[in-house]
């Protein structure tokens, strides 16, 4: 599982220039590995966005006689067992694998900031009542949780995509708190609130953008591991449910046939590997750039 | 150190507390009834009364989880809805497999993240060390439900060199339960068939569910021995003669551990949650496959038993984690 509980190690305090930052991020973007994984995020986003012109067929039409066919000309990943084109259905899978990421790491970032903010910035009652809360989400395993959840809602991709948010966001509140708590004592805090600038614009126009650095960094690591948590729940049953064509519900429909109809299940964890391993790519280059301290 | 751990353990309360308010919250907004998930939907009204007076879904939420924390202290967790046996009993009998296997996953991981990082870092931009980069690249992102499914068609299915779904031979009798860890009630019983066809079948397991944090151990491992390795105590050593592995092993491994320390803390945790869907591939008795059957069929104090036993572990091993922070470096207090 590849869902972690550790925020990114990044802290305002070490904020480069932004021309040194403009720089380091050119660096970073000209490293091999980190090229290599945004041109493999490039080709997926196009054959998401591209996939009802693409597609050979429709994902969901059966064609019981063409059934568990090898890639070939006419069906380039070959056919599931129930005749359905896997080429078609890996590019609407890309769609709902990579909007489900986008969907986890929007909520959970959205409301770890809200929170972490409130912590950070308010300090006594209300950040000792966030920060026990992540304790209490830190000690769940967070697929049990997420598990348990989706269970309560019913199982679907959406409830999924709310479950996998609801055991990310306490990451997001952490890290956006200990940024806040190192950036509230900066002069350029001080001298704004010392002229009266209220506490609200304080923190949206000076913290926030201030702290959004090492967000961005978890973010992209995030869009990874909520695709793959939300694979693995669909695997399991607890999120999108058959005929979806949903990466997990494709490797659970192909799990009986690896052996021998191996096209069924490997093409779908091609793309997670993919996707994944290229988030994490970008990742990597993102934080070397933006944190000095970690630069191999 | 007394203090310290007083102080630890009132955490862990208050954890447990606010966990067991989070699964029971969760158990109020179940849009499906569970006693007609119980019985079926041709249950006549009186059968679900009966069963909901039973388990206790007739009284108000507050009561429901005053009387379930009141339970709860006497080490009672309640009925299972579908094994209609105590979930206490059920946590016994399923937890020491998912023990046992994430005990051997850690073990990989241990052994070949801490000397895969070793190598690679000794032999920086070397072919040892892009393979090794590989690895753990496609270990970071590879799903586990996959590679789980793969080991098991290539190495039970096509080869037959390893042992399929299952904790022992279908030929077998379990060994007296002692630890009720296969491995360990037979060897404690010198049953040399049961000790062998035991381990076989946690090789595949745990490998696919140490995969990734062998990924996680090798990068951390790497860069850390890189760091320690350019740090003027180790030129010194160097200088004054001393022999390369001396070097390696005396002198920059052990300052190298304490980040490695801490992704152990971190992955340790990540296990229960990877031994979900590897239990449920290698038909696995343990805690997960559980928690997955109970979920599927809404059986909440089962699931509840297992959230609350498995909330535990991750505040225990941090505890050990800090622990071991002062027994690597003495000037790291603990506290």
């Amino acid at each position: 599982m590849a869902i972690t509980n550790t925020p990114v190690a990044l802290t305002a305090a070490d904020e480069p220039a932004p021309v040194v930052r403009r720089r380091r991020i050119g660096q970073s973007f000209r490293q091999p590995a980190v090229v290599a994984g945004i041109i493999v995020l490039v080709v997926f986003a196009l054959a998401a966005l591209f996939a009802p012109l693409l597609s050979p067929s429709d994902p969901l039409v059966q064609q019981v006689i063409n059934g568990l066919q090898p890639p070939s000309a006419s069906h380039l990943m070959g056919t599931d067992k129930l005749g359905r084109d896997i080429f078609s259905r890996m590019l609407y899978g890309t769609r709902i694998s990579l909007l489900v990421g986008v969907g986890v790491v929007a909520i959970a970032a959205g409301l770890g900031t809200l929170l972490g903010l409130v912590a950070g910035y308010a300090g006594g009652l209300a950040d000792e009542l966030v920060m026990r809360i992540t304790d209490i989400f830190f000690a769940f395993p967070a697929l049990i949780l997420a598990m348990a959840i989706a269970a309560a809602l019913g199982p679907n991709l959406r409830n999924a995509l709310i479950a996998i948010a609801a055991v990310t966001w306490p990451v997001y509140a952490r890290l956006i708190r200990g940024q806040v708590l190192s950036l509230k004592e900066r002069e350029f805090v001080l001298a704004a609130r010392s002229i009266g600038v209220p506490r609200w614009r304080i923190i949206l126009r000076h913290l926030l953008p201030n702290a959004l650095a090492p967000l961005l960094v978890q973010s992209t690591f995030d869009l990874g591991a909520a695709i793959t948590a939300v694979a693995g729940l669909s695997f399991i049953g607890f999120g999108a449910q058959p005929p979806t064509p949903e990466w997990g519900v494709m490797i659970s429909e192909g799990r009986n046939y690896l052996a021998t109809q191996w096209w069924l299940a490997t093409f779908p964890a091609l793309g997670i590997l993919l996707v994944v391993a290229g988030f994490n790519l970008l990742g990597d280059g993102l934080r070397d750039a933006l944190d000095p301290r970690l630069r191999k | 150190m007394a203090r310290f751990l007083i102080r630890r353990l009132a955490g862990l309360v208050l954890v447990l507390a606010g966990v067991s308010v989070i699964t029971f919250a969760l158990t109020q907004v179940v849009p499906i009834d569970p006693a007609l998930a119980a019985l079926g939907q041709n249950a006549r009204e009186d059968q679900i009364q009966a069963f909901r007076h039973a388990y206790g879904l007739d009284r108000p939420p507050v009561q429901q989880y005053i009387s379930y924390i009141g339970r709860l202290l006497h080490g009672n967790f309640g009925l299972s809805i579908r094994t209609r046996r105590p979930v206490a009993d059920d946590l016994r009998d399923y937890m020491p497999a998912t023990i046992e296997l994430s005990l051997a996953a850690m073990g990989v991981s241990l052994l070949l993240g801490i000397s895969l990082g070793i190598v690679a870092a000794v032999q920086h931009n070397g072919w040892v060390d892009g393979l090794a980069r590989i690895f753990a690249l496609v270990g970071g992102s590879l799903p586990i439900f996959f590679l789980g499914l793969l080991v098991l068609a290539l190495f039970y299915t096509k080869l037959r060199w390893l042992p399929g779904p299952g904790r022992l031979d279908p030929y077998l009798t379990p060994p007296p339960r002692v630890t009720g860890m296969y491995t360990i009630d037979s060897l404690l019983a010198r049953n040399g068939p049961t000790l062998r066809s035991s381990l076989l079948h946690l090789v595949l397991p745990a490998l696919t569910l140490g995969y990734f944090s062998t990924a996680v151990l090798l990068r951390m491992t790497r860069s850390a021995m890189l760091e320690v390795l350019q740090q003027d105590y180790v030129r010194t050593a160097r200088a004054k003669g001393l022999r390369g592995s001396v070097v390696l092993l005396r002198h920059a491994l052990k300052n190298s551990m304490i980040p490695v320390l801490t992704t152990i803390g971190v992955t340790f945790g990540s296990l229960l949650s990877g031994a979900v869907l590897t239990e449920t591939i290698f038909a696995w008795p343990g805690l997960g496959r559980y928690a997955t059957a109970s979920a599927v069929s809404l059986d909440f104090p089962a699931v509840m038993g297992v959230t609350l036993v498995s909330a535990v572990v991750y505040p225990v091993v941090n505890l050990l984690v800090d622990i071991g922070y002062h027994v690597l470096d003495p000037r790291i207090g603990v506290g």
